[in-house]
């Protein structure tokens, strides 16, 4: 059996007297791509924030490996080290260039020696297609670049997990390509990935598993295979055909 | 008397302006931005005092404040009028630059604390790396004017007997009977030093200004 990485026990959050889920159980195993999919508003994001302790649950459980994360004495800093976030909005250092944006936290969190945290830096812009790009600032880069710098930031610090939050929402949809591509390439790499999206498209063709959320609940999980072509909810399929009708006309349009 | 001794007379004390500004804007830098963050970072508890700080600083006029400070800091530890007249100014410039420091700190998006959190730093680590950097560069152009404030505010201290530029003016204008000529020669050097220095701030904005395309 797989490596369990990330297990998620019976999770709730409440803000006020809005429940945003509720009674969340996920696992992940090394190397999986999670798709996580479901209409707005559902908590799929809260999910994420939860999952690296940007957002304190109201109650449950999180494991990452064998370690629980919710537990109270827990380091969070040293959580998050390990946990890499992607960001709707990219959330790039703005002050920074794009190799100071990835190199920053090898130094200040990983008290790596400046020489080598350079050399890392580039690498990993390299592997998002970016080495051009160094020594450009985030105004300086489309939106595409600029997600792919913040995944390179967040690869840098060695997860063991990444997280996406929906991050080809923000884009302009020629820019969509370029992000997914870089995804695409480290689902493939053996990269452990929750992703939370829209694109049907990549989550049909990199997602290992689907999980459908609606109004703070898992509805339904499997292959996508299973979700596409035999739903077991009915929710499932009209969210599905609904969403599935919207990309395959704007395919067409294009 | 002539001229040149005149005008010599009121600008030697430029350097007695100039000590007390140096003295008072850094001090009102490093208060200021420490309040600030605290006011923002700190809490409630914390975040109402500091605001009840400002309030009160900024509610009363300056002169008043320089004596209130100078008569408990000459009272309680043995400054000269210069030292203290340059802390007190410093005191009070803590206040309004405590304010333009949280405007600035306000105006940075917050998703930019979040971002650094995610990568695993604290927050005191964002603060430094991440936040302040964008705000001093935010603050500039509303720093540059609360520099101008205390350069021209340094003149206060003259009621504390400092012979700076407006005293010197004041004593020579009561010893030759010139008073529009000894005000005149005071208020262009004032305005010097005030056009220098927003100049200088102003390089400073475009040097340290973030590249983005237009």
């Amino acid at each position: 059996m797989a490596n369990q990485i990330l297990t998620i026990k019976n999770l709730t959050k409440i803000y006020g007297e809005n429940t945003i889920f509720e009674g969340i159980d996920l696992t992940v195993n090394e190397g999986d791509t999670i798709v996580i999919i479901g209409p707005s508003g559902t908590g799929k994001s809260t999910l994420l924030r939860c999952i690296n302790l940007l957002t304190k649950p109201n109650g449950g459980q999180i494991w990452l490996d064998d370690d629980e994360i919710t537990a109270a004495d827990v380091n969070e800093e040293n959580v998050r080290q390990h946990i890499g976030m992607v960001f709707q909005n990219f959330l790039l250092f703005n002050h920074l260039n794009a190799l100071e944006n990835v190199k920053l936290g090898l130094v200040k969190v990983k008290k790596m020696d400046k020489a080598a945290a350079e050399t890392k830096a580039l690498h990993e812009l390299e592997r998002v297609g970016l080495s051009d790009r160094a020594h450009h600032y985030p105004g300086q880069l489309s939106g595409g670049q600029q997600q792919r710098v913040a995944i390179a930031r967040a690869l840098a610090m060695d997860p063991r997990i990444m997280l996406f939050d929906e991050p080809t929402s923000a884009l302009d949809p020629e820019l969509i390509g370029e992000v997914l591509e870089v995804m695409r390439k480290l689902s493939l790499a053996g990269m452990t990935m929750v992703v939370v999206t829209h694109e049907m498209g990549f989550a049909r063709e990199v997602a290992d598993r689907i999980v459908f959320m609606e109004k703070g609940s898992i509805v339904e999980q499997g292959p996508p295979d299973d979700l596409f072509y035999r739903p077991k909810n009915q929710r499932t399929r009209e969210f599905l055909w609904k969403i599935t009708e919207l990309y395959g006309k704007k395919e067409k349009e294009a | 008397m002539d001229l040149g001794r005149f005008i010599q007379y009121i600008a030697s004390g430029t350097a007695y302006t100039l000590g007390v500004t140096l003295i008072a804007l850094p001090s009102g830098l490093i208060l200021g931005l420490l309040f600030a963050v605290i006011y923002v970072y700190g809490g409630k508890l914390v975040s109402r005092i500091m605001s009840f700080y400002s309030t009160i600083m900024r509610g009363i006029p300056p002169i008043v404040l320089l004596f209130i400070l100078y008569f408990i800091m000459s009272g309680s530890i043995n400054l000269s009028p210069f030292w203290a007249g340059s802390i007190s100014l410093g005191i009070i410039s803590s206040a309004y630059q405590m304010e333009i420091i949280r405007g600035a700190i306000l105006s940075v998006s917050g998703g930019q604390m979040i971002a650094a959190l995610a990568i695993g730093m604290s927050r005191i680590e964002a603060i430094r790396y991440i936040i302040l950097p964008q705000t001093l560069r935010l603050a500039i152009p509303p720093w540059s004017n609360e520099a101008a404030i205390v350069i021209k505010d340094s003149s206060l201290v003259y009621a504390l007997g400092v012979p700076e530029i407006l005293r010197r003016a004041q004593l020579i204008s009561a010893s030759t009977q010139q008073p529009f000529l000894a005000y005149t020669t005071a208020a262009l050097i004032y305005f010097g030093l005030v056009l220098l220095t927003n100049t200088m701030l102003g390089r400073l904005e475009k040097r340290l200004r973030i590249p983005a395309n237009p």
